[in-house]
């Protein structure tokens, strides 16, 4: 993996150690955009579902969660609709440059889930959660962290999608059906935000064990003793 | 294929690239109690205006088969302040001003002998639920015609006998499937569902779609838009 490096002298005590340069800019700014913007979506998106927290019939309506207006955005249903239909562009327009440069830059390469990354699932699964050995660090992402970040984005473009159905479901009726009818296309997006907001658990317990330069490198783009080179 | 530089110059590299990030912090707008009204107002806006882009004259909403119909007694009825604005059937008649060439009261029976239509369609409320029904009446296009509209207005606003009022573009109301509703489930209007005369709109979100008209206007200019819009909803609000 060609990720750019340093070797960094300190100047007091003349101490080499090194710094690889992880996060391109454009990841950088879109990660934390898009951080913004899915805080966002999911309180509006709260105050919007307890307009109607049900997924059945209006009448008899049966609800399925009072959700608490502590933990929602908007203070009202129009509110939180304006939140919800300005964010999203945001969101979108964060989510596209970013899959569009991760392409152009071939920068995928080191995040993108691939056939060959599946053998190394399971040792690091058990590594993690089972107590295993810790398989040795080659990469940037090991491939746990692959089929985790794929599959975030992946449950983005299907956010947008079952979102696009829901707000447009004449214009893009061919989505709603594709989707199994415009009930089914608000009940995925619901869930679709609860596999994200899974994913962003995991994502946050793994960036508080990984530490503090594991965390500056999404600021800086530079991570300094990265584990794959000092193996 | 590392090359070296020394912790000083490191700090200033990171300092740098750090800075680069400063466009995020200008979300913090969105946090300011002054600017956040407007930005939401203009981020709605947009949405309005990519609304209006996708909608298609001659695309059709999806219409559904009896057997998907909801049972009318499990159909919504939702107002904003009265079920029942108690109408005056006897006297009632639909008011019709601005650019048209034949402004005046017009009757139910006026209404009624233009072609009748029939279609079962997806009623979205903003809330979050739908219902599928049956609605029956007339185009509003044949209407407009025959009151004989400046085809070159932008919108047709109407008012209600429980003084809500809505608007919509010009192109939504020639839409085929937009009709001046006085039938649901082959049965007239009930009061609560906006006898005699109510809006179905099936290319519109639900409070698009008023009951209980009285007055129908063509503009150049809108002077209100609609009563939630004007609370805050959006006001293009195409499905």
């Amino acid at each position: 993996m060609a990720t750019r490096a340093l070797e960094i002298e300190d100047v007091k005590t003349g101490e080499v150690t090194e710094a690889a340069y992880e996060h391109p800019f454009v990841v950088r700014l879109c990660h934390w955009a898009n951080t913004v913007s899915l805080f966002v979506m999911v309180g509006s998106g709260f105050q919007i579902f307890r307009a109607f927290p049900s997924f059945g019939a209006k009448i008899p309506q049966k609800d399925l969660l009072n959700w608490p207006k502590a933990f929602a955005l908007g203070g009202w249903l129009g509110g939180a609709l304006q939140w919800h239909l300005t964010f999203m562009w945001i969101y979108i327009a964060t989510g596209l440059l970013y899959i569009g440069y991760q392409i152009f830059s071939g920068n995928y390469k080191q995040v993108l889930f691939v056939r060959r990354d599946l053998p190394g699932v399971w040792p690091m699964v058990r590594h993690y959660f089972f107590f295993g050995p810790k398989p040795p660090v080659r990469e940037a992402y090991n491939p746990l962290q692959k089929h985790a970040y794929t599959s975030a984005i992946g449950l983005g473009v299907l956010s947008v999608l079952t979102g696009f159905a829901i707000w447009k479901p004449v214009q893009f009726s061919w989505l709603a059906w594709l989707m199994g009818g415009f009930h089914l296309a608000r009940l995925w997006h619901f869930l679709i935000m609860w596999a994200m907001l899974a994913f962003v658990f995991g994502h946050l317990v793994m960036v508080v064990l990984h530490g503090w330069s594991n965390f500056v490198s999404m600021l800086t783009g530079w991570k300094q003793d990265p584990e794959y080179r000092s193996e | 294929m590392s090359s070296r530089t020394d912790s000083r110059k490191f700090k200033t590299i990171s300092r740098r690239e750090l800075l680069k990030l400063t466009p995020v912090v200008a979300l913090g707008a969105f946090a300011i109690p002054r600017l956040q009204k407007p930005l939401l107002k203009t981020g709605l806006g947009f949405s309005d205006w990519v609304s209006a882009r996708l909608f298609r004259s001659g695309h059709l909403a999806p219409t559904f088969a009896d057997f998907s119909l909801t049972p009318f007694n499990q159909f919504p009825v939702n107002d904003y302040d009265v079920d029942d604005p108690e109408v005056d059937f006897d006297k009632w008649t639909l008011t019709v001003t601005g650019e048209v060439q034949k402004p005046g009261d017009y009757s139910l029976a006026q209404i009624q002998a233009l072609p009748r239509f029939t279609q079962n369609t997806r009623h979205v409320c903003v809330e979050g639920w739908d219902v599928i029904g049956r609605f029956g009446g007339v185009r509003l296009s044949d209407f407009l015609k025959m009151i004989g509209a400046d085809p070159t207005a932008r919108f047709v606003t109407v008012e209600c006998a429980d003084d809500y009022y809505e608007s919509l573009d010009m192109a939504t109301a020639m839409h085929p499937q937009s009709l001046l509703c006085y039938e649901m489930y082959g049965q007239p209007l009930t009061r609560e569902h906006g006898a005699p005369l109510r809006l179905s709109i099936p290319t519109k979100i639900g409070y698009k779609q008023a009951k209980y008209l009285t007055d129908l206007k063509v503009s150049h200019v809108l002077e209100k838009v609609g009563y939630w819009e004007d609370q805050g909803y959006s006001e293009f609000y195409g499905l």
